[in-house]
């Protein structure tokens, strides 16, 4: 029954997205017949939810293996496209073409290092935690180095890591199902907490595996659709990938013509906030060398130590399956990524060029204010028009708007039926979804195994593991969504500090582990507390106006963290006893891909 | 030197060539940025916005499968690759 389930993959997703196209096209239809916008964001919503609903039910598990890996047969292209789902968040799909369209190159070695880091995860530690055959990360660090204040120093960088990025992410959820659902935002959230938890809680990592190859054909057909309809629509090209050269020239054009106007600090003040104008150049190179490379830098190294991304090449069947899969996320991801600037790219010039009939800038702002559109995202908070200078016409820098509206407004901007708009909701919704449960499951799994049967009681069974396990999720999903209720940071800056923590702490400890046989438990601990510390201590500092140095800001405060990490950990390694014959054997084991694995099957 | 450090260090300069090509695609090209991008590019674009949005990105998936293709060759020289009932 289970092989079969495997055998029939191909089958089984074809025939979903088959059906999910088809109830696009059933509600593009009752768009026509005169169903409300309101109701089919509604249904699109709701009809995708239940769908993973239904796909975590079917996973249910009662066995540690599938539990923790899914069994370790998720196929290669499959586990691609769930790791894809995993890795790309509420802030890939909502905010990143939004930080294109605001900040141009300089925001754009996110995508740089959110792409780049695949090749770090593939060549130096995928295979390799595969082949040890670990259930979780701390679970690598606990054996390789031995003793548990390592496996509990592991946690606890993994808790700091993934906690910081999962309120980011049920806040994305919460912000997308009270616009489609149409209720508060504070109620919202838990909708969203609860729609998470009902993929991951039956089934552990095998309920999240099938639900997020589910919630990639929604999120990447949700994103593509629109780039592409929109680009026919403006005539700017039917594949635009590689057809917008004219139109990004066109918007250096516009750039030079109306100029980047400095507003008055006083007019500032009436802009509501998280909007902002344009103030930097769509393609020109506007940022120093070391603030693009830092940047970059940081998010690779952030990426290669995110432990819900890791955990996902745990459940390949092989050693091999683990490096081509690797591939093909990346591959899954680059689809999404290589058309945020495209999205950006659109959105921008439909906006500004006087041209085309969609462009405002440069109209009175009566016929603005008469707009459908414009009243619609005004009244959502994410659009504002002021006449600063007094003269009657919008001038560019007199437009804000908030940066989640590029993806979610530019269908009804560009004029396309709402069906598109409500499609887009789902990808949204999805793209938050997956990440939370990578998420969650990630730190709940960290402390269910690692501490609980780990530390605290070796001789459980397993149905006292699991029930551990998933009171564990519930919990954490609920503190999640309590402190994402209070929206204390935006999305994107959340985000951008779980990498810095995550490689803070765990890059070096990970990546030495398997290349550094000298490397041992004394070292690794001081690398992970100390390294954590560090970061930490960086963050605090300049966020209570410090000057900094060496160009760190708060968002790159990793690579001061993860320098000191490296240093603690090889000076203490040198200054302490190496690691005995056996730990030396197991490394020379975990870097041979045959073999058995170095845990058990079960353990 | 056994089988086993041969096998280690074939991999080790493979990890090395990677990570080298990784360097010039995601840091090496950018610190160039300013110059490369008053030159017109592939499809029309400027270099370097090309390599922000599509060209890195690409290389990097096509340098993960390179790689995971010759980490295979390289396991099957000296007889480690899985067998496929493991």
């Amino acid at each position: 029954m289970k092989g079969n389930f495997i055998d029939n993959l191909p089958k089984v997703y074809g025939i979903y997205t088959g059906g999910f196209i088809g109830f696009i096209i059933i509600m593009a239809i009752a768009e026509q017949m005169g169903m409300t916008a309101k109701a089919i964001g509604i249904a699109f919503v709701a009809f995708t939810v239940f769908i993973y609903a239904l796909i975590g039910w079917l996973s249910r598990t009662a066995q540690a293996d599938a539990y923790y890996v899914a069994g370790r047969q998720v196929p290669t292209v499959f586990n691609g496209m769930a790791t894809a789902a995993d890795w790309m968040s509420g802030a890939s799909f909502v905010a990143m073409a939004g930080g294109i369209y605001f900040k141009g190159y300089g925001y754009m070695a996110l995508l740089v290092g959110w792409t780049g880091g695949y090749v770090l995860v593939a060549s130096l530690l995928a295979p390799y935690l595969r082949k040890f055959g670990c259930y979780t990360v701390p679970d690598f660090i606990g054996t390789r180095y031995g003793g548990n204040l390592a496996r509990f120093s592991a946690v606890v960088v993994l808790t700091v890591a993934s906690f910081t990025y999962v309120t980011a992410q049920i806040n994305a959820t919460g912000t997308i199902a009270s616009v489609a659902l149409d209720i508060p935002f504070q109620y919202a959230v838990y909708v969203g907490l609860i729609s998470i938890l009902l993929c991951s809680m039956l089934g552990g990592m095998r309920g999240v595996t099938w639900t997020q190859v589910a919630q990639y054909i929604v999120l990447i057909i949700a994103y593509l659709l629109p780039v592409f309809w929109i680009s026919n629509k403006m005539g700017a090209g039917f594949f635009p990938h590689f057809m917008l050269a004219d139109e990004v020239a066109r918007i250096g054009e516009l750039e030079q013509q109306f100029g980047f106007v400095k507003n008055a600090a006083a007019d500032l003040k009436s802009v509501p906030k998280g909007l902002a104008g344009i103030t930097k150049a769509h393609s020109a190179v506007n940022a120093t060398p070391w603030a693009f490379i830092s940047l970059a830098l940081a998010m690779m190294m952030g990426t290669a130590s995110l432990p819900h991304v890791m955990m996902r090449y745990f459940t390949t069947p092989s050693v091999k399956a683990a490096r081509k899969s690797v591939g093909w996320s990346l591959f899954f991801i680059f689809l999404l990524y290589s058309s945020a600037p495209m999205l950006a790219t659109l959105s921008k010039l439909s906006l500004i060029d006087p041209n085309l009939p969609t462009g405002i800038i440069g109209k009175t702002f009566a016929e603005v204010e008469a707009i459908d559109w414009y009243q619609n995202w005004n009244q959502a908070n994410l659009m504002f028009i002021s006449d600063f200078n007094g003269n009657g016409t919008l001038e560019l820098n007199e437009f804000f708007m908030g940066g989640k509206a590029v993806v979610l407004a530019t269908p009804e901007i560009a004029g396309l039926p709402y069906v598109i708009s409500g499609l887009v909701a789902a990808g949204g919704m999805a793209a938050a979804m997956s990440t939370a449960d990578g998420l969650i499951l990630a730190i709940a799994n960290a402390i269910s195994h690692d501490v609980y049967y780990k530390i605290i009681d070796p001789k459980a069974e397993t149905a006292k593991r699991l029930l551990v396990a998933r009171v564990l999720l519930v919990v954490i999903g609920f503190a999640g969504a309590t402190i994402a209720a209070m929206e204390i940071q935006g999305i994107l800056g959340s985000v951008i500090w779980a990498f810095d923590f995550a490689m803070s702490g765990l890059f070096f400890p990970l990546v030495l582990g398997v290349w550094w046989k000298r490397a041992n438990r004394q070292g690794a601990i001081a690398g992970m507390l100390g390294g954590l510390a560090a970061g930490t201590w960086y963050l605090v500092w300049v966020r209570t106006g410090g000057s900094g140095f060496l160009g760190i800001t708060q968002l790159t405060f990793g690579i001061f963290g993860s320098a000191v990490s490296l240093v603690l950990m090889v000076v203490v390694s040198l200054m302490t006893t190496e690691p005995d014959k056996a730990t030396q054997k197991m490394v020379d084991d975990v870097r041979v891909p045959s073999g058995k694995t170095i845990l058990g099957k079960s353990h | 030197m056994s089988n086993q450090q041969k096998h280690w260090e074939k991999t080790r300069s493979l990890l090395f060539i990677t990570l080298a090509i990784w360097f010039v695609f995601s840091i090496g090209i950018f610190l160039f940025g300013a110059e490369m991008n008053k030159v017109t590019g592939p499809f029309g674009y400027p270099w370097t916005y090309w390599f922000t949005c599509q060209g890195s990105l690409g290389a990097f998936v096509i340098l993960i499968f390179w790689f995971a293709n010759r980490q295979e060759k390289i396991d099957e020289e000296f007889g480690f690759s899985e067998r496929e009932d493991e």
